[in-house]
């Protein structure tokens, strides 16, 4: 039983951030994708303002819903204080996006900051845009998709004009 | 891959949508990480899901539906079921009619609890059959095949799941063939539901046929697995524990338990003689390793530095290579904390400056013991902090007892603080003693759940409401205020005045949590929308 090729991805941030519902939009696109998929987080404490994670891993076949420690292809970080104790998860030549990749002055509502970055990362991910359009449409109330899908397509452009 | 037939869903969801499927006529239970979720899903599946004031409650409410030909599905964390062990070891000895399945979610690892206590022994203790689900799907299926056997043998079932279960989200398929559903009705029988030493002495014999019986079906037909593989390497494993397994050792031959009491012993000597060296990959405390090597087994177990915290793919990969050096402390994240604006806040604030002897108490305002506060001296299980703090009173010499107070939770209180004011007005100290209840409004830590405090029921909309005060009036204490806890200089002074005195006293600072404050409002107006009234008639009644 050999194990096909995992995509591991760890989002972090603090309570209130957006975390959860940013890795809620992310393995719903997973999931309408096709693959195999396990999510992971804690809940209870974290809420009250303390460091929150989520675990996303997808590929073929899917066993731990945790993402081994040094085994993180990408690590999607929404709060500067939360490189350092995190930064561990992420293996050699994977890939950080750190919050300071997205210029918050660009964003219409700095709540969709979370979606920037999910824009961000889908350009390393192969699923379609129009599944990820769908998923923030799934995953958001309807008055905050729109704001929330120009927050989507800012983190796409900047990934395209890495240079800014 | 039909992504209609195909759901995306946390454990928690999956055992809710079995139920759904299964006709459970009633859902029950006290909030507490990692379960709270389930009677949430339930409920918003429109199926009838309630809170009780506590988890012995919710199992006595659950036992009384089973009688009545019902099928109930009853949730609590590990510790709940500390409080539900009184009926919990009497209900195996009984049996119940319809379908009684209780979920026991565990928090090893304690990502939101005081212990990790590993609830695979209540199975033994209280004889009750379990199911430990890996993911998702069998969460969803294991509460389906607990409540067929439930039903077979007359038996309640135990469904032992853990936070990873509980808050992951896996794919899940429902069972087009769930069991048939089943119609209430109360037959009388006497002999099996009254447990009077006459009656209890044969229950407990039949008890334990149906444990013979029980574990003679799981050797043949219980939901155990064999996954092939090479012969050198044999794993034993279940639950969570299965997953990082199959992925540490993916040539490995694993025998996988989902039916984990009674355990198939036969079966698992079959397993073990067929593999060259034998392995128990068990999170939590070695239940699984010692109940094989009692039947004479000879299996491996784990070092004894794994049995704290949860199981996770690399300390398995470490487990099977016998590593036991020691292992880096992971980075400290930011802890959790008061959040700006709580109400609790002030409270701590105070007793700090008093330098008050604090016994506390389980929820948010547990984080009153972290800097900047560190205005909290205990905290044990629900409801301690009223019988702590009133035990410390009767033996400390007067100058230390007269600083002690007891705080709690509005929700705790209701959950177990009862009995301990009960206590205070029967056995008075001789400085008297102070509680005072946080009244946030509700139950915060676990996520903004209803409580009978709040007079809404769990889908939030009105029912009775437990007044505070007047529980605590009615049970004898001369001294109860309320107190809006924002007025510092007001709350000072009625705190100074109460230590002094030798009476007994209750202060209910009452402020809402400043997250459930603006749901409060909304479902306030629903409420005044559906009786017809204005928006007033909401604001006056609270």
């Amino acid at each position: 039983m050999a194990s096909s090729k995992i995509t591991n991805i760890v989002l972090a941030g603090i309570g209130g951030q957006g975390v959860l519902k940013a890795s809620d939009i992310l393995s719903e696109a997973i999931f309408q994708a096709g693959y195999d998929i396990k999510k992971s987080e804690i809940h209870g404490m974290s809420q009250r303002g303390g460091s929150v994670t989520s675990d996303i891993r997808y590929g073929d076949k899917v066993f731990s819903p945790m993402v081994p420690v040094g085994e993180a292809d990408f690590l999607l970080i929404l709060n500067e204080t939360q490189v350092d104790n995190n930064k561990h998860m992420l293996k050699p030549g994977g890939v950080m996006i750190a919050p300071d990749a997205i210029d918050m002055n660009l964003l219409k509502n700095k709540r969709s900051f979370n979606v920037a970055l999910l824009g961000l990362l889908s350009t390393y991910l192969d699923i379609d845009e129009a599944i990820w359009q769908q998923a923030i449409t799934t995953c958001l109330p309807e008055k905050v998709v729109d704001v929330n899908r120009e927050a989507f397509a800012l983190g796409r452009q900047t990934a395209a004009n890495p240079g800014r | 891959m039909n992504a209609a037939t195909r759901r995306l869903l946390s454990g928690n969801e999956a055992i809710a949508l079995a139920a759904m499927d299964a006709g459970v006529h009633l859902g029950i239970g006290y909030p507490g990480t990692p379960s709270t979720e389930i009677l949430e899903a339930f409920s918003l599946l429109k199926q009838n899901a309630q809170w009780a004031p506590n988890e012995k409650v919710a199992l006595e409410v659950g036992i009384g539906a089973s009688y009545a030909g019902g099928r109930s599905l009853v949730t609590m964390k590990h510790v709940g079921v500390n409080v539900a062990a009184d009926p919990l070891f009497t209900v195996t000895y009984t049996g119940v009619q319809g379908a009684l399945v209780l979920i026991s979610a565990d928090d090893p690892g304690m990502a939101s609890s005081q212990n990790e206590q590993d609830n695979r022994h209540y199975a033994v203790a209280a004889g009750i059959p379990m199911l430990e689900p890996a993911d998702s799907q069998e969460a969803y299926d294991f509460t389906l095949k607990a409540i067929e056997i439930s039903e077979q043998w007359h038996t309640p079932v135990m469904l032992r799941v853990t936070t990873r279960v509980c808050h992951s989200k896996t794919i899940v398929k429902q069972n087009p063939n769930p069991p048939a559903p089943v119609q209430p009705n109360f037959e009388r029988d006497i002999q099996s539901r009254v447990m009077i030493p006459a009656y209890a002495r044969p229950a407990h014999r039949k008890l334990r046929q149906k444990l013979r019986e029980l574990q003679a079906w799981n050797e043949t037909s219980g939901p155990n697995k064999v996954h092939d593989g090479e012969s050198t390497l044999g794993i034993i494993t279940s639950g969570i524990s299965f997953v990082h397994a199959q992925e540490a050792a993916p040539n490995a031959r694993i025998l996988k338990l989902g039916m984990t009491y009674p355990l198939p012993i036969a079966a698992v000597k079959q397993f073990a003689a067929s593999v060259d060296r034998c392995l128990v990959i068990e999170e939590g405390d070695p239940y699984l390793v010692d109940a094989f090597r009692a039947e004479g087994i000879a299996v491996e177990g784990k070092d004894e530095m794994y049995r704290y915290g949860e199981l996770n793919v690399n300390r398995v990969r470490k487990i099977l290579a016998g590593d036991t050096t020691p292992e880096a402390m992971p980075p400290k994240g930011r802890p959790p904390q008061l959040c700006e604006g709580c109400p609790h806040r002030y409270v701590f604030t105070l007793l700090g400056e008093l330098d008050c002897i604090v016994t506390g108490d389980i929820g948010c305002y547990t984080l009153g013991v972290l800097p900047p506060f560190n205005a909290m001296d205990t905290c044990v299980c629900m409801g301690a902090s009223i019988g702590v703090g009133r035990g410390m009173r009767d033996v400390l010499p007067e100058e230390q007892a007269r600083r002690v107070v007891s705080v709690i939770g509005d929700s705790t209180f209701i959950h177990s603080g009862i009995t301990g004011v009960v206590d205070m007005v029967y056995n008075p100290p001789k400085t008297g003693h102070v509680l005072m209840i946080l009244d946030n409004g509700t139950t915060a830590m676990t996520g903004l759940q209803e409580h009978p405090g709040t007079g809404r029921s769990l889908d939030h909309h009105s029912t009775n409401q437990v007044v505070l005060e007047d529980v605590c009036r009615a049970i004898g204490i001369k001294n109860v205020d309320v107190i809006n806890p924002m007025k510092t200089d007001e709350m000072k002074t009625l705190v100074q005045q109460r230590l002094a005195s030798n009476e007994l006293s209750v202060i209910i600072a009452r402020r809402p949590c400043i997250l459930a404050a603006p749901k409060i409002t909304q479902y306030e107006r629903a409420a005044a929308q559906e009786c017809g009234c204005s928006h007033e008639c909401a604001e006056t009644q609270t």
